[in-house]
């Protein structure tokens, strides 16, 4: 009987092999998804004796099949036996941790670090860790990249002799040769830093965080930062200015703009890291400069973490250092030579109000947001009309509505569908801020122009536009302005207009109800079964398919039915197909 | 990012008549017409805010002063030249920027015609002068996702200052009196590296410059050399798993192709390994386009160099064969065939098998430019020739694909490039050819069996687990 051990007759291990030997990629890649298959017809001492080994030794093979690999035996503990033999996973695992390919090799730490987690103290220090030193100590780029990955995991739980070799090997790789290692190493500092003991943070980590901050590489540079916030979360605040201090200045105006940039994109991390005071005293300072950085991209960074840096001040003095260090940056910014800059800070601009009050928004904040209502850049325009709720919620949407409306109007015919896509989108809050008047009168003619732009992507959002306005502001409304309008365009010379009524109707029946749909819609829909273009034809078969539940049977049997089957005997294929199915859909056979 | 897409262009909305066959209007005519760039973008990361104008004493020609007093003004000119000036601000030090133009001129004029200029002294000044003009870090690109392909490069702003002194400094390495014994003390390891560095530039000219720039001192300073190799692997790695981003990469190529032709034989391991774990990896990079020309002329240098390492490059293609795009396979083709030009023949047996099952699929490929190139090997008569000698081995492999595309492939003009290729196999061994013809049927047969045995085995495979969970979750009993 085929017992826990698998059955030897029926699953001779050549044949698996042979499936995963298979000399299409794809079959081969199918295999080895399946491996944990394979591994139970085995059973788990021939999975440890016979399908290991094969595979550690013939690993050369597609990446792609390497990374589905190294994917399955991070779940393997339990096909080969348990904890207790975990350990058997390890050589397969070393092999792709040096291979060229970096998510294979990603892949194979990842699920080193899964398994050691399941290995005891004791198999730790003895199969685990000679691993790690084996892969730090490696001839190849690659495995010592690797290594970098698995210090943190192993740390906590060796003897302190084997904790000093750790930490000396990580040591080494942190002044490597290869830039490539160097970085490794420096992205993982932080995640090793918070392994170890606080002692050795301060001497240890500290002296290598300080080497590779001022590597010659920026690429190196730059990750010195990240480590710098999980460093600063780690230190007493008393060792903050002497060992982590010296080295943020040195980043934030370091040559390089990408380390500049790092330092302004972990603004708010580093923020919370280095506490209040340090904040007052250096931070402050360091973002005015970033916020008036020589580069673009740098600016850009920092202005997208104006408010969040603001929101973060000490709640004490919050309102003075920025009314008079920070907001004096912000209004230069609104005029930036850059649009991402100015984009990146209308993002986020309109989240001050809530920190500065209604008197300090209307004295100060408002004629920036108005300045960049009239920016020239659409996506400036766009931001800014896009968080309107935060001003909303301070001062009222009304002080905004006069600059408001001309800039939805522009943005409503910008040249390029992706911006009128955009405004689109917005087009239901703005209405639910400004309130049904407001809109009847201003916006209801432009999202009625929409429906017959010349891109598909803006009639199609048009439509779903215009039911989400139904939702709310009800069926009522939507009889007496909006479904005259749709239903007057099937008449339309244009078939894509006059497609467009179709779609408008699949989307709005719903919410106008049966009385709105069978009165008014569903006779213009059959009106339409007539038209000379096939493609109009077809849709009115789907049409009819997408309202027929909202419609009641007696409508279905005798009006709907005929008109389908009349499009069911049509001389166009496609006609034919979607009303047959409408048919069987609406159950009309 | 969302501003940089071109929209379609306006569709006519006045289609009048009802006629079904007028009434066309076509919202979907997307000719992707790019408007023309107003005007080249210019960018520069050289200025540091300064905000204070800048004063330069003017000097003398150095033509005009006593020849002894020359050498004392040479080094007076360089220190001068060292002040760099901001080019993104168009109006600003307009008459300095002008004369460090003409004293960078003169100093090009001087470093050409002129003897015994060259002191001990002047060394460290011009390693100087040159590295605080072209050292920098290169500004952000331009457009989010620059695309060398299609995106106009952003232009450095302060070329007419930069271009002048890269002059000057070629001038300085190819001149007479340069001695790279003095020279080695200033361009040394740390220089080169940030040289290195600058071909990430956008810009095509400043990146021709540093061409000849390294090849010059790659050909003067011995003591570099293997430097100046780790570090351009080290480059070419990050690019290839890191970043994908570099924008030299054809320029380093071009200096490796020559260096390459002057390795010694036996090639060293470093040189072997450099061919199989860095360029035939830079193979699978997206923008292969931009740099294949350069790659596989260094591919075939190393093949000329020593034809054992023809099987490890070949199998290393066929390894990153590409799966998706039909642009690159076009290019692994070409690069195919330029390796089988010079292939000898002891190396085409010991790799023909995996080669022509590849070369089968291409031949088989939907997509007729693949097809077409794959079948364009026919023409080759080195190839032919080699296929010839082998025919026994190669015919089985080729057989079946070119049996089925005969009958089915879409493309009339592939249709008729494989009736060719099966007359020539069976003019090469016509009693083979008849013996595939005549069980073609039955292999195939043979095939589908096994396919079904495959789907009952993992069907089996699959019962089982689905037992075992269901044992484990106590559904039914052990």
């Amino acid at each position: 009987m085929a017992g826990a051990d698998g059955d030897d007759s029926l699953y001779p291990i050549a044949v698996l092999i042979d499936e995963l030997r298979n000399e299409d990629v794809q079959l081969r890649l199918n295999s080895i998804k399946k491996l944990s298959t394979i591994a139970l017809a085995l059973g788990v001492e021939r999975t440890r004796t016979e399908l290991l080994p094969f595979l550690t030794d013939t690993i050369y093979d597609e990446d792609e099949v390497l990374l589905a690999l190294a994917e399955q035996l991070g779940n393997f503990t339990v096909l080969v036996g348990g904890p207790e033999y975990v350990h058997c996973l390890l050589p397969p695992l070393e092999s792709l941790a040096t291979v060229e390919e970096t998510v294979v090799r990603d892949k194979a730490v990842e699920s080193l670090r899964k398994i050691s987690q399941e290995h005891s103290p004791v198999d730790l220090e003895v199969h685990f860790e000679p691993l790690v030193k084996r892969l730090a100590s490696g001839d190849w780029f690659t495995s010592r990249t690797s290594a970098c990955g698995l210090f943190s995991v192993c740390y906590p739980r060796v003897s302190s002799t084997v904790k000093a070799e750790i930490r000396q090997h990580f040591r080494t790789l942190c002044s490597d040769d290869t830039p490539m290692v160097r970085r490794a190493a420096a992205s993982k500092l932080g995640e090793f830093a918070k392994v170890l003991e606080l002692d050795y943070v301060k001497t240890d980590i500290i002296s290598l965080f300080t080497a590779l901050a001022s590597d010659e590489q920026d690429s190196v540079r730059l990750l010195a930062v990240e480590a710098c916030v999980s460093i600063a979360t780690l230190l007493p605040q008393e060792d903050l200015e002497t060992l982590v201090m010296p080295t943020l200045r040195q980043a934030a105006e370091d040559k390089s703009w990408r380390v500049r940039y790092m330092v302004a994109d972990k603004f708010s991390e580093l923020q919370k890291a280095v506490g209040p005071e340090i904040t007052k005293n250096d931070l402050v300072p360091a973002f005015q400069n970033l916020l008036k950085d020589c580069e673009a991209e740098v600016r850009a960074a920092a202005a997208n973490k104006v408010k969040e840096f603001c929101e973060n001040l000490p709640e004490d003095n919050r309102e003075q250092i920025i009314m008079t260090h920070i907001l004096p940056c912000v209004k230069e910014l609104v005029s930036d030579t850059n649009q991402h800059v100015k984009s990146a800070l209308a993002s986020v601009i309109m989240g001050l109000s809530t920190i500065l009050g209604k008197d300090n928004t209307i004295e100060h904040l408002l004629p920036l947001f108005l300045a960049q209502l009239k920016d020239e850049c659409p996506e400036v325009r766009l931001n800014i009309i896009s968080n309107l709720d935060c001003v909303n919620e301070v001062i009222g949407i009304r002080q905004l509505s006069q600059s408001l409306l001309p800039a939805i109007v522009e943005l409503a015919e910008d040249a390029k569908w992706r911006v009128r896509l955009a405004i689109i989108e917005y087009m239901p809050l703005l209405a639910g801020q400004l309130g049904v008047e407001f809109f009847d009168e201003k916006l209801n003619t432009l999202c009625m122009a929409w429906l017959i732009d010349h891109v598909y992507a803006i009639r199609e959002a048009a439509t779903c536009n215009l039911m989400k306005l139904v939702e709310k502001f009800g069926a009522e409304w939507a009889q007496n302005t909006i479904v005259p309008k749709v239903l007057g365009m099937a008449n339309d010379p244009n078939y894509l207009h006059r497609m467009t009524t179709l779609f408008c109707i699949n989307a709005l029946s719903e919410a106008c109800g049966q009385e709105i749909t069978t009165k008014q819609m569903l006779p213009v829909v059959l009106k339409m079964s007539n038209d000379q273009v096939a493609n109009v034809r077809f849709n009115v078969a789907k049409s009819l398919q997408k309202i027929g539940p909202v419609l009641d049977s007696n409508a279905l049997q005798t009006e709907v039915k005929p008109v389908l089957e009349k499009l069911a005997s049509d001389t166009d294929m496609d006609v034919k197909y979607f009303a047959q199915e409408a048919i069987s859909v609406l159950a009309l056979a | 990012m969302m501003g940089d897409r071109p929209s379609p262009p306006r569709a006519m909305s006045s289609a009048a008549t009802t006629s079904p066959s007028v009434d066309k209007v076509d919202g979907f005519s997307r000719k992707s017409v790019r408007k023309a760039k107003q005007k080249r973008s210019q960018s520069s990361s050289q200025f540091r805010s300064q905000g204070k104008p800048i004063e330069l004493t003017p000097l003398p020609l150095l033509k005009d002063v006593p020849t002894p007093e020359q050498p004392e003004l040479f080094l007076k000119k360089l220190q001068q030249c060292c002040t760099v000036f901001d080019f993104m601000d168009t109006l600003s030090d307009l008459k300095m920027k002008e004369y460090k133009r003409s004293t960078l001129n003169e100093l090009v004029d001087y470093v050409t015609v002129s003897r015994g200029y060259l002191t001990e002294q002047a060394y460290p000044e011009v390693v100087k002068m040159v590295s605080h003009n072209i050292f920098r870090t290169l500004p952000p690109s331009d457009s989010n996702e620059f695309d060398p392909e299609e995106d106009e490069p952003t232009l450095e702003a302060s070329w007419p200052h930069l271009q002048l002194v890269y002059e000057f400094f070629i001038r300085f390495l190819e001149s007479q009196e340069f001695q790279p014994s003095i020279a080695k003390k200033y361009i040394d390891q740390k220089f080169v590296l940030q040289l290195l560095e600058l071909f990430d530039s956008e810009d095509p000219r400043e990146r021709d410059y540093l061409k000849t720039v390294l090849h010059r001192i790659y050909g003067k300073f011995l003591g570099l050399r293997a430097f100046i190799r780790k570090q351009i692997n080290n480059i070419f790695l990050r690019f290839v798993y890191e970043t994908e981003h570099f924008n030299g990469v054809a320029e380093l190529l071009e200096i490796l192709g020559s260096i390459i032709n002057g390795f010694a034989l036996p090639l060293k391991a470093e040189h072997k390994q450099f061919l199989v774990k860095v360029l035939i990896p830079l193979h699978t990079v997206r923008s292969l386009s931009l740099f294949h020309a350069q790659l596989a002329y260094c591919i075939v240098q190393f093949l000329e160099k020593d034809p054992t390492l023809t099987e490890p490059v070949i199998r290393g293609l066929l390894k990153f064969w590409p799966k998706t795009c039909s642009q690159k396979e076009v290019m692994f083709l070409g690069e195919l065939e330029e390796i089988l030009d010079v292939i000898e023949p002891t190396q085409f047996v010991k790799i023909q098998e995996p080669l022509f099952k590849q070369i089968s699929r291409c031949v088989s490929s939907p997509h007729f430019q693949v097809a077409e190139r794959a079948l364009y090997y026919w023409n080759n008569e080195y190839i032919m020739s080699l296929i010839e000698e082998n025919s026994s081995v190669i015919l089985p492999i080729m057989f079946s694909s070119l049996y089925r595309i005969s009958k089915e492939h879409w493309n009339p003009a592939i249709v008729a490039l494989v009736y060719n290729v099966l007359k020539a196999f069976m003019e090469m061994n016509s009693t083979l050819f008849d013996e595939l013809t005549a069980t073609y049927k039955s292999d195939r047969q043979r095939e589908k069996k096994k396919e079904k045995e495959r789907e009952e085995l993992w069907k089996k495979l699959e019962d089982l687990e689905l037992k075992r969970g269901l044992r484990r979750d106590g559904i039914i009993p052990t």
